[in-house]
């Protein structure tokens, strides 16, 4: 345990240190993207990992985080700090129609109403003209600094999108250790025992949602900072949704870190084959993307951390027979 | 608001919403048979729609004249894309079978713009062009074609079921896999042919839908949500459910648009949707 903490803090260490390392804003910006759909992923999964509720609607929840923070900035000149505290809040208070309309659903059903609910949140702010309309809004190059959230250069985003991470993992970790994260366990895998027991499972999958739109929409707030420009497409599209859904997937789902190793390997490709492949116009860049999702999807359905995991044990348990093998030889 | 405006929207409503149903048979019919959502389904109408209008731009093939060809390729497709793909991810969690649809739907859209680039293209002066006067309301012939060719492939696709051993196999597959197993029925071969059909129906909405609608890659975004909207109201699995649904949700629609302005259409059926799914999660016509 005392090595472990000692690894985790060092590599903590380095990656809080990589921009004074590294001066190249391409992998700067890489990073960026990879830590935010990472903050993405584990706000996602306190949900649909943890809890075992597959939404494929959390862009709106984006959406509201960075809606909320950049219409308050805009229009009454609110510090983002406070807009970005606010959108968590009011995604977590909407969360709650979103969850009274969709937790009576099971499985697929749960998905595609929560697909619709998504839709139907894009289609009023595209066609709300206080909110900017299709056209979106653009946040001016005002004052810039930590006080403003707003920076010339890449680094002090790299670090928000750093402690924003860090911060959604603290929380994700704090809540598998209590006694929500065992409701939850007890609610995902015996539903039937643990309403037997007297759980409230629709007030702890209600919990887990808010605590999911929350974060979710944290990350939103701060995509409207660093981009200083959002609209529908861009922060409420459900290709976003399933971006979210697919990093978790990918990494493990109901795993602490998973989210982050499936961010790493994702983005990562993603911005690669875009870079390589992207200018043609021809949609390689898509193409390998989607293949990659097939692959994964079919050949590794527990995810890159739980094929590890199963690879660990499996060699421990080969090392075992030899060692036993090679008793009765001597 | 007078009442031709209204019966003119009506018309439009149902002819549109048996397109809806036609992609939407495909997709509970997979559904039913193995309990899988297919993402992918709108796909298999844009693969339709292009076939149709290759065949019109090279050989010069009206796309009512090729319409079985399409559809036959499509069955193909589909039976293809199941042997190579989803035979692996029967038994797989939900999440893996979502994604591997959803990768596939991305994947297509993707080859598709490789393959005949994002630009959209229509197919003009077919057989079927202009409009006629029905009873007193304008009704555009390719609309009309569209609407009839549904009515008949629908109506084809129930007789298969109802009417043939290899339909009751089917049948006999999605009510009870295992029971259907035991009396010699191959269910990979039953998944396959579902997977065959579906792509097959969606292929032929594409084919009706290219002669009045633009072709591009993404067209499948256009249908799929609905399509879901509507296998969801039908009940899953239910065909003749989802050929009322289609029809249900096509008026639906253009009525909302008509009261709300376009741009609301899909969010009244989607608000629609969420309604029913609340009160009755078995769907509209499905049974509890």
């Amino acid at each position: 345990m005392m090595k472990r903490t000692i690894l985790f803090a060092a590599l903590l260490a380095l990656l809080v240190a990589l921009p004074l390392v590294s001066s190249n804003p391409a992998h700067l910006n890489l990073a960026i993207l990879v830590l935010m759909a990472a903050q993405l992923g584990v706000a996602w999964n306190i949900l649909g990992g943890y809890a075992g509720q597959v939404s494929l609607g959390h862009a709106a929840f984006y959406g509201l985080g960075a809606y909320t923070s950049t219409m308050l900035l805009l229009n009454f000149g609110l510090n983002p700090w406070l807009g970005m505290l606010l959108g968590g809040v009011v995604a977590a208070a909407l969360s709650l129609g979103f969850g009274w309309s969709c937790f009576r659903l099971k499985g697929h059903y749960f998905a595609m109403a929560t697909i619709a609910v998504a839709e139907i949140v894009q289609i009023v702010f595209t066609n709300w003209d206080y909110a900017g309309g299709a056209v979106g809004l653009t946040i001016p190059m005002g004052e810039r600094g930590w006080g403003a959230m707003v920076f010339a250069d890449k680094a002090p985003y790299y670090w928000l999108a750093l402690g924003l991470l860090a911060l959604t993992v603290g929380a994700t970790w704090a809540m598998e250790r209590s006694h929500l994260g065992y409701y939850l366990r007890a609610i995902k895998d015996e539903p039937d025992a643990a309403r037997s027991i007297g759980i409230d499972i629709a007030r702890y999958k209600q919990i887990a949602l808010a605590l999911s739109a929350f974060f979710t929409a944290l990350g939103g707030s701060l995509y409207a900072q660093k981009e200083l420009y959002i609209d529908p497409g861009s922060v409420l599209s459900t290709a976003l949704s399933i971006k979210m859904a697919l990093v978790s997937i990918l990494g493990g789902v109901g795993t602490l870190f998973g989210p982050v190793v499936g961010s790493v390997v994702l983005t990562t490709i993603e911005e690669l084959t875009r870079a390589a492949f992207g200018g043609s116009g021809r949609g390689t860049d898509t193409m390998i993307y989607a293949a990659l999702i097939v692959v994964i999807a079919v050949f590794y359905p527990s995810g890159l951390i739980g094929w590890w995991r199963e690879r660990v044990r499996h060699r421990k348990a080969r090392r075992a027979q030899l060692a036993a093998n090679a008793e009765v030889a001597a | 608001m007078t009442a031709e405006i209204l019966l003119q929207t009506l018309a439009s409503g149902v002819l549109i919403g048996l397109i809806y149903a036609l992609v939407a048979i495909g997709l509970t019919m997979i559904f039913g048979v193995m309990d899988i959502v297919n993402f992918a389904h709108g796909e298999f109408l844009m693969l339709g729609m292009y076939s149709a209008f290759w065949l019109f731009a090279l050989y010069a093939l009206d796309p009512l004249l090729t319409l079985p060809l399409t559809v036959l390729m499509l069955f193909a497709f589909g039976m293809l894309l199941y042997k190579l793909v989803i035979k692996r991810i029967v038994a797989a969690p939900m999440l893996s079978q979502i994604f591997t649809t959803f990768g596939l739907m991305i994947l297509l859209r993707g080859a598709a713009q490789f393959l005949w680039k994002p630009d959209f293209r229509s197919i003009e002066n077919t057989w079927v062009s202009g409009s006629v006067k029905l009873f007193g309301i304008q009704l555009g012939q390719p609309q009309l074609a569209a609407g009839l060719g549904a009515i008949v492939v629908t109506w084809g696709v129930h007789q298969f079921l109802t009417r043939t051993k290899l339909g009751a196999a089917l049948e006999a597959t999605a009510a009870d896999k295992e029971a259907a197993q035991l009396m010699g029925i191959d269910s990979h071969r039953m998944f396959a042919l579902a997977w065959g059909i579906g792509a097959a129906c969606a292929g032929a909405a594409g084919v009706l839908l290219a002669t009045f609608f633009p072709i591009f890659p993404e067209v499948g975004a256009n249908f799929i949500l609905i399509a879901f909207v509507v296998v969801n109201l039908g009940g899953f699995g239910s065909v003749t459910g989802a050929f009322w649904a289609g029809i249900l949700v096509g008026v639906i629609e253009v009525m909302g648009g008509l009261l709300l302005g376009p741009q609301y259409k899909l969010a009244v059926v989607l608000v629609l949707f969420l309604g029913v799914l609340m009160f009755r999660p078995q769907g509209l016509m499905g049974k509890a």
